[in-house]
């Protein structure tokens, strides 16, 4: 069975994101290490501040969430953050947002890792332990403060950000899961090992045989199974490493630009690893109407894309302007340069 | 470092969820929580009362030499933020440079990091306030 559907029918009755207000134009890097020469993969990313990291970004979007959920949190039986930069090696960022949202104690709490796709493993988790009747509600969170070594390729792209989401009953959902696709492979085209501060990656092999190969697979089998293309979706948003690589992916799958320009936040964002993907899904929800169709494709590293095929329902009305939205935190801008930029990314040797 | 520990653990529902209490003979709003309503002396069981997390500054300096664990935020404004409920409340303030903090300034809480306890220690969270977010 290649295409996941729960037998009872859930959706997203709350969702929330969040940006630090702090903007690394890509220009400014390469000042600092190609003498301004060359081409840049982005316009800027977003920066976490010295107070920021995966808990906090983290928290913020479920607390947006739940606001646009309007539920009791102590109606939330998981609390399942994804992350490739969670705060303690050993420690749950989970267990610290359950408590800040009065979810504790009767909740699971656990801690994702599978690089970008750690955040949508949380959903797909999430839809079958709502649907299977073991918890009312989940909560899904994708975030990440993502380093890339100085001067390294990834550095331009390295950003900051998340977004969380409330999974429920179909009646309660602002938007459904008609259904999803999962696709995973053993490809190392980017890891980290432990201790380690910075990632290493495959270079040009982190293109076709991963990012390409794995959300073409998985993108193109729920759309098979389900027998449609990309003509019968309002918006899609695929995880977005910089500009380039979502841009042609979407049009591999067949997608015009008007389906695939509100999600895709990279270029004034940046890759903000396992939030991307489900960042650009607020952008649309925040602006979607009842009917819309949506196509939403992760990928990690490692590697494996998680596809979902989402619609929208009546129940968006008068929901998304509950919390700030997504072009809210975009707008919150403050530029900075690369020396500040490498005080609050601690890579200055203090001691 | 036991002590440590049980002290942030211990304050975690007023740090992460601005959880205070209200008198039941006066409804007077209190933060942190006390034994004793400073406005009605009643000292019966106080219920909890958790704030919205809006207010404005009171009043607000900035702390150029920091103590240990706040270095890596130095120089920081610390504020006092008068509540929407009433209580004033001392904290620090983030995401605002400290020459735009003016007094009357609206702000709301945000769940940051406190201090960082070296590289081996906990790192505490709790609250701190912001400018109030444009969403228009």
């Amino acid at each position: 069975m290649r295409l996941m559907k729960p037998s009872v029918g859930t959706g997203i009755v709350g969702y929330g994101s969040y940006i630090p207000q702090y903007r690394l134009p890509a220009r400014e890097i390469a000042r600092v290490w190609t003498d301004g020469q060359g081409g840049v993969p982005i316009t800027e990313k977003a920066v976490p501040g010295p107070d920021e990291d995966t808990m906090t970004i983290g928290l913020e979007a479920a607390r947006n969430a739940l606001a646009r959920a309007q539920i009791n949190p102590q109606d939330i039986g998981a609390v399942w953050v994804g992350s490739e930069s969670h705060p303690y090696a050993v420690k749950p960022t989970s267990t610290i947002i359950a408590e800040a949202i009065g979810a504790t104690p009767h909740t699971e709490a656990a801690d994702w890792q599978f690089a970008c796709k750690a955040g949508t493993e949380t959903i797909q988790a999430g839809i079958g332990f709502v649907a299977g009747g073991m918890a009312r509600y989940a909560l899904g969170i994708g975030a990440d403060t993502a380093q890339g070594r100085p001067g390294d390729a990834l550095e331009y792209t390295a950003a900051a950000g998340g977004a969380a989401y409330i999974i429920g009953a179909a009646e309660e959902s602002l938007a459904l899961f008609e259904a999803s696709c999962s696709y995973v492979t053993d490809t190392p085209d980017f890891w980290r090992r432990p201790t380690m501060h910075y990632p290493s990656h495959g270079g040009r092999f982190t293109g076709e045989p991963a990012y390409f190969h794995h959300i073409a697979a998985a993108a193109g089998e729920l759309m098979s199974q389900l027998g449609c293309s990309a003509k019968d979706f309002d918006y899609v948003v695929l995880h977005q490493p910089n500009k380039k690589f979502p841009e042609r992916m979407a049009a591999i799958l067949g997608f015009e630009k008007e389906q695939w320009e509100t999600g895709l936040l990279s270029p004034t964002v940046g890759n903000t690893y396992a939030g991307a993907s489900m960042l650009g899904l607020t952008a649309i929800l925040d602006i979607a109407k009842p009917g819309d169709k949506i196509l939403c494709c992760s990928f990690g590293s490692g590697a494996g894309s998680d596809s979902f095929s989402i619609q929208v329902t009546e129940n968006i009305a008068g929901k998304q302007q509950l919390a700030p939205t997504t072009q809210n935190y975009i707008n919150r801008r403050t530029e900075i340069d690369y020396a500040t930029y490498v005080r609050y990314r601690k890579k200055l040797q203090m001691q | 470092m036991t002590i440590e520990i049980a002290r942030h653990w211990r304050l975690k529902s007023q740090r992460y969820q601005l959880v205070g209490e209200v008198c039941p003979k006066c409804s007077n709003k209190m933060f942190p929580p006390r034994d004793v309503c400073p406005e009605c002396a009643d000292d019966s069981a106080q219920p909890d009362f958790k704030f919205s997390g809006r207010g404005e500054v009171y009043s607000h300096t900035t702390v150029h030499n920091p103590p240990d664990g706040y270095q890596e935020m130095a120089p920081y404004t610390v504020a006092l933020v008068k509540l929407e409920e009433g209580p004033l409340i001392t904290a620090q303030l983030t995401d605002v440079a400290n020459d735009a903090v003016k007094i009357g300034l609206p702000v709301e809480m945000v769940t940051r990091k406190l201090s960082t306890q070296g590289d081996e220690g906990l790192i505490v969270y709790g609250y701190k306030f912001r400018p109030q977010l444009a969403t228009a």
